[in-house]
Parts: C-alpha cells; sequence; structure tokens
C-alpha cells in the first residue's frame, strides 16, 4: 500500500469527519476492552478483533440510508457498533450472558440485529455471501430501493459459492455491493499463498460485475467509493465490488502464534497508515475540533467502552432452559 | 521410547509416510507455510518442500475434489479441512465422488484418500466449531470412519489410514489434541506427557482399521465411547462406583462388533456414549447392532448419554457436553434396572 497522499482539502463537513472519529474510536476502543476481558477469562472461545480496518466499516455505513441491510462474516464486532447496535448487547454476547444480543447462544461470531438490519456475523467462511444476495434479492422483490453491504475477506473471497453468488447476481441485477475487506492474510497463509492474481476487484468482470479498489485506511475515500456504488444499485444496474484494502493488527483471533508476518510489517501500519490518527490530523488540520474537543471524545468513547464492560460482567448467565429455546417456533 | 501429544504423534505418521511414499501428498488451508492451525504439520513443509506439503485456498469442496482427482491416479493425498465443521461444503464430493469411486467404475479406479478433521467440543468453540459429525459420515457406504484416542492410536491409525486403499475420514478429538479430557472442565488439564499412551514408537507401525480396544477391563457394565469421551466415560464409572469395561471403538466404519459382543455377553448391560447430538447419532446404530447380537443377554436396556438435541452452544457449553455425571446417572440406571 502506498503512503497516503498530501491529502486536498477534503470534502466533508467538520459535523460527519467529527461523526467518523467518533465511529472509528468506539470500535478501537470496543475491541481493545473485549482483548482485554479475554485476557481476564471473561470471554471465551474464539474472538476476532476488527482493530485496524475501523475504517472499512465506518466509511460505507456513512454511504448507507435507513433499510439499508448488512451481513459480514465472524470478524464482525466493528459492523455491528457501526450500525448503530447497543454495545452493551454486542459485548454480554462475548461474554455469554443474558443480556446479549442472541442471549448467549451465539457468542462474537454470531450476532444478529433485525432492528439495525444486521443479518449477522457468520462463522463459515464465505457462507454470508449468497445471503446477502438474497437479502438483496428480496428488496428488489419488493421494490423498496434498498441494497445490502455483504461483506467478506480476502481469503473468503477463494470460496466457491462466491462465485456462484456473483454470477446470480449479476443475472438478476441484485443490488447487493460486495465488499471485499482485503487484511492480506486468511488467518496464518498470506495472500499471495492462496490467490491467483494480487486484484480481487476484477473478479467480477467475467460475470459483468463493475469493481473498484480503494484505500481502506482512508474512510473517506471509503465513504465516496461506497457512494458510488451504492448509487449504482440504488440506479437498478445491479451488483458492485469494492475491494478495500485495509489491515489487521492483531492476530486472527485470540490465539494467534503470529508467525507468518514481522511485527516490523505491523508496526509500520500502525505508524504509518493508522486510520483512526488519519481522522485525528483531518479534524485538527481542517480546524473542524480542537485537541479539547477530541479529548471530550475520547472521554466520552471510554465511558461507552466501560458501562459495556460492566454491563457484559453484571448480565446474568442464561437460563438452563436457553439450551433448548428458540430452535424452532413454538407449538 | 519418545513421549509425544497427539499432535505430535499425528505430525510423526504423515512424517513417515511423506519419508516412505513419494505418492502421498499433505494440503490443506494453513497446512503448509504455517504448519496448521493446531500444529498438526509444523515443519512438514520445509522437510518435505512446497510440492508435497501446500497451502491451498479457503475452498473445501474443491480441496477434496482434488484429492479424488489425484487418487484416481493413483497418488495418496492426505488432506487438513481445518475443523470437522467446515467440511460441509465438501461433503458432496467426499459422499458422491470419493465413497463411490471404486463401485462405479467396476474397480478401475480407487479413492485412497484421507481426510483428516478436527472435531468435537469442550473447546469453548461455539455452533461452528464443536460439532460431531461422525454420523454423516458412518451413513456412507465406501467411507471408513476413523477416531483415535491416544496418540499411540492416532499415529498407527493415521499411518493405516493413509496406506488403505478406500477414504477414510480421520476424525481428531481437537479436546484431547494436548493431553486427555476427565470432563473435568475446571480442573487442571493433564499434558499427555504425563500419560502411558504418550509413548510413540519412531518408525513406522499400524494399528489395524476395524479394530476396537478394551480401554478398561470390568464386569459389570459395558461401555461403548470413541474419542475424548473415553476418559469422560472413565471418570463416570469412577464416579458411579461400577465395574466397567470400556471399549475404545477406534473405528466406527467398519465396526468392530465381535469385541463390543464379546463384552456385552458378559456384563449384560450396556451404555452408549458420544458428544454428537442424540437423535440419528452413531449412538442409535450402536444400540441396534448390540440389542440384534446380544438381546438375550441383556439384563437391562441399553441407555445412551449423547449432547443435547440443539445447536452447541456458546455459553452453556457444560450444560451441554454429556460430562461424568450424566454418564454416570445412565450407568446407575442400568445397573438398577
Ligand atoms: C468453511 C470454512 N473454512 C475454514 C474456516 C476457518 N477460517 C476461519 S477464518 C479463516 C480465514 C479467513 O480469512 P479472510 O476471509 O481473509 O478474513 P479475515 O479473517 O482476514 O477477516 C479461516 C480459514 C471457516 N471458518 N469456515
Ligand atoms: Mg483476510
Amino acid at each position: 500500500m502506498a503512503a497516503r497522499k498530501a491529502t486536498k482539502k477534503p470534502n466533508v463537513s467538520s459535523e460527519d469527519l467529527t461523526q467518523y472519529y467518533r465511529d472509528m474510536l468506539l470500535i478501537r476502543r470496543f475491541e481493545e476492552k473485549a482483548g482485554q476481558l479475554y485476557g481476564m477469562g471473561l470471554i471465551g472461545g474464539f474472538c476476532h478483533l476488527y482493530i485496524g480496518q475501523e475504517a472499512v466499516v465506518v466509511g460505507l455505513e456513512a454511504a448507507a440510508e435507513e433499510g439499508d441491510k448488512r451481513v459480514t462474516s465472524y470478524r464482525d464486532h466493528g459492523h455491528m457498533l457501526a450500525c448503530g447496535m447497543d454495545p452493551n448487547g454486542v459485548m454480554a454476547e462475548l461474554t455469554g450472558r443474558e443480556g446479549g444480543y442472541s442471549k448467549g447462544k451465539g457468542g462474537s461470531m454470531h450476532m444478529f440485529s433485525k432492528e439495525k438490519h444486521f443479518y449477522g456475523g457468520h462463522g463459515i467462511v464465505g457462507a454470508q455471501v449468497p445471503i446477502g444476495a438474497g437479502l438483496a434479492f428480496a428488496d428488489k422483490y419488493r421494490e423498496n430501493g434498498r441494497v445490502t453491504f455483504t461483506y467478506f475477506g480476502d481469503g473468503a473471497a477463494n470460496q466457491g459459492q462466491v462465485y456462484e453468488t456473483f454470477n446470480m447476481a449479476a443475472l438478476w441485477s441484485l443490488p447487493v455491493i460486495f465488499v471485499i475487506e482485503n487484511n492480506q492474510y486468511a488467518m496464518g497463509t498470506a495472500q499471495k499463498r492462496s490467490t491467483s492474481t494480487p486484484d480481487l476487484y476484477i473478479r467480477g468482470e467475467a460475470f459483468g460485475i463493475p469493481g473498484e479498489v480503494v484505500d481502506g485506511m482512508d474512510v473517506l475515500a471509503v465513504r465516496d467509493a461506497g457512494l458510488k456504488a451504492v448509487k449504482h444499485c440504488r440506479d437498478g444496474k445491479g451488483p458492485y465490488i469494492l475491494e478495500i484494502k485495509t489491515y489487521r493488527y492483531r492476530g486472527h483471533s485470540m490465539s494467534d502464534p503470529a508467525k507468518y508476518r514481522t511485527r516490523e510489517e505491523v508496526q509500520k501500519m500502525r505508524e504509518e497508515r493508522d486510520p483512526i490518527e488519519h481522522v485525528r490530523e483531518m479534524l485538527l488540520q481542517g480546524k473542524h475540533a480542537s485537541e479539547e474537543d477530541i479529548k471530550a471524545i475520547d472521554k466520552e468513547i471510554k465511558q461507552v467502552v466501560n458501562a459495556s464492560a460492566d454491563f457484559a460482567r453484571e448480565s446474568p448467565e442464561p437460563d438452563l432452559s436457553e439450551l433448548w429455546t428458540d430452535i424452532y417456533a413454538e407449538a | 521410547m519418545a513421549r509425544m501429544s497427539m499432535i505430535e504423534a499425528l505430525r510423526s505418521a504423515m512424517d513417515e509416510k511423506l519419508s516412505d511414499d513419494a505418492s502421498v501428498l499433505v494440503f490443506g488451508e494453513d497446512v503448509g507455510f504455517f504448519g496448521g492451525v493446531f500444529r498438526c504439520t509444523a515443519g512438514l513443509q520445509e522437510k518435505f518442500g512446497e510440492e508435497r506439503v501446500f497451502d491451498t485456498p479457503i475452498n473445501e469442496s474443491a480441496i477434496v475434489g482434488l484429492a479424488v482427482g489425484m487418487a484416481a491416479q493413483g497418488m495418496r493425498p492426505c488432506v487438513e479441512v481445518q475443523f470437522a465443521d467446515y467440511v460441509y461444503p465438501a461433503y458432496d464430493q467426499i459422499t458422491q465422488e470419493a465413497a463411490r469411486l471404486r463401485h462405479r467404475s467396476n474397480e478401475q479406479f480407487t479413492c485412497p484418500i484421507v481426510v483428516r478433521m478436527p472435531t468435537g467440543g469442550g473447546i469453548f468453540g461455539g455452533q461452528t466449531h464443536s460439532q460431531s459429525p461422525e454420523a454423516l459420515f458412518t451413513h456412507v457406504a465406501g467411507l471408513k470412519v476413523v477416531i483415535p484416542s491416544t496418540p499411540y492410536d492416532a499415529k498407527g491409525l493415521l499411518i493405516a489410514s493413509i496406506e488403505d486403499p478406500d477414504p477414510v475420514i480421520f476424525l481428531e478429538p481437537k479436546r484431547i489434541y494436548n493431553g486427555p479430557f476427565y470432563g473435568d472442565h475446571s480442573g487442571k488439564s493433564v499434558p499427555w506427557s504425563q500419560h502411558e499412551s504418550s509413548e510413540v514408537p519412531e518408525g513406522h507401525y499400524t494399528v489395524p482399521l476395524g479394530k476396537a480396544v478394551v480401554r478398561q477391563p470390568g464386569n459389570d457394565i459395558t461401555i461403548l465411547a470413541y474419542g475424548t469421551m473415553v476418559y469422560v466415560a472413565e471418570a463416570a464409572a469412577k464416579q458411579a462406583g461400577v465395574d466397567a469395561e470400556i471399549i475404545d471403538l477406534r473405528t466406527l466404519l467398519p465396526l468392530d462388533l465381535e469385541t463390543i459382543r464379546h463384552s456385552v455377553e458378559k456384563t449384560g448391560r450396556c451404555v452408549v456414549v458420544h458428544e454428537a447430538t442424540r437423535t440419528s447419532g452413531f449412538g442409535a446404530e450402536l444400540i441396534a447392532e448390540v440389542q440384534e447380537a446380544c438381546f438375550w443377554h441383556l439384563k437391562a436396556p441399553i441407555r445412551r448419554v449423547a449432547g443435547w438435541d440443539a445447536p452447541y452452544p456458546h455459553a452453556q457449553e457444560w450444560d451441554y457436553f454429556p460430562g461424568p455425571e450424566r454418564i454416570a446417572a445412565a450407568l446407575k440406571l442400568a445397573m438398577e434396572e
């Protein structure tokens, strides 16, 4: 990824830029807290942090309108926070408590919100992709002008069902945006070890799906690409692919020996390309916000995150009967 | 003799076969450069090169399909599906292609592949990282289904599976990769190095497919178990204070009915244990077989202890897992009847 170009005057209001900062910071602090709770044994099992990728989901949410849908993989905490789900409910699902979005049945990888049109974290790599097309199909059928953001990773981009879906989505002109979050690694495997060509945005070409590559460390670039893709879909032109180049700072999950990349590589990204630092600089340089304003936001976010951790600890364990509820409709 | 964890024993088996048979290949997701998420293939790529031990993209269906094609050409691929929960995209290739190639080609082509996969719960994996899908494979004619419970067996069975002329589903109980698990999740875990069955010979040996083993001799009741549940059953028998004979099936298909019959004819009572959900689980098959073979020797109904008929939970793993208490209760019930 090239170093950031000298920014031309960004086309964004102070309110919006401040909001992006707040949303991205919420994800980062939330994930850091989740990492801490994991270390303390309050969260168990699989837990995939989104740290480093915040600009992707915040940028795209800035392009979404009420009623648009989203579906993603197991690396889903950021998506849930960005679409407005309650941090308390997300954190309590991580700790497996009654107050969690799935009452502890799903855990980190499997949460949903009908209210926020969030159709899940999905633990099976690639499984959410055809589901995303189905969501878009329903919207098209209902002629309601909504679009679906279907997120998946560079590793998932090799699953067969992705291409089965591309074909159908193009065939039926479905209003679905395929968002490939290319963080360069699928677990311990670098993209070049598993993928025949480095570019993923061209993978729709054979199906007639346009695509473009986006700098995922720049929230405004992501937002602008998102707006373009959304317009394409709402205009009835069918699916669109965004390959968003990003980077995850932490391990794949909490148990990651990190032997597949160098510490220097991670450090360099953090220092030179951090998406939140980038917004902070824009806020200050463009005089959209003062140091004081930013400090106030930092403090406010800290409180929200701490409150979610308290909630997630205090929320009771689910009742034993929950083991057998919600398997079939009540008779 | 060397002491090995189950992971090391599996690696040693693959190492052995890669060394002595040029037609053996090892591949799967994160298997090559990274050495596998559970480290089962660590170091093998360095030793045998990228042509023989390699990474695949994330596409289980094509991983197994590729292996079928290689096998039709006389190669012996040993592939890894990273978790048994990810095998479903490959289920079509396994059941309709691998299992039937010999039969439908009138034996012109065969399919000597091994599909390894970590199975079972007890690691807080929730519904997409804890499943025990063995019954989906025991239902398929043409497959063999193997599940070791000790490092010694893991190596011997894996070598036998790679050498077997037919497709083998090789289930690895991931809860006992690093040490036996007696069902007490809050207790300290014991590493394999402190267990006698971690003595694993260097070099080549096999444990034959289709042969069960009596893990603990006893007179009052027979427990049929496999994988992690062998140890949980041992703890349960102790807890219930019954003189149980514990049979570790090791191979589910083909089933060693002789060893089972021999035991049940002696004890007259039988409890079947598995982690997988109860309805249509492999326990149903076991009970049917035991009933047919040993009906006149039975003193009580055969009981089964299994996972509940529910998705594997995130938060309530130990309420779901058929632990020693539930097994002990079934043992007592079977003894009283
Ligand atoms: C069908 C299936 N195969 C394998 C896995 C194991 N697995 C989980 S995440 C992952 C890597 C996916 O990488 P990518 O799509 O790039 O997403 P990222 O983790 O980088 O966000 C793998 C192999 C799985 N969950 N499901
Ligand atoms: Mg990735």
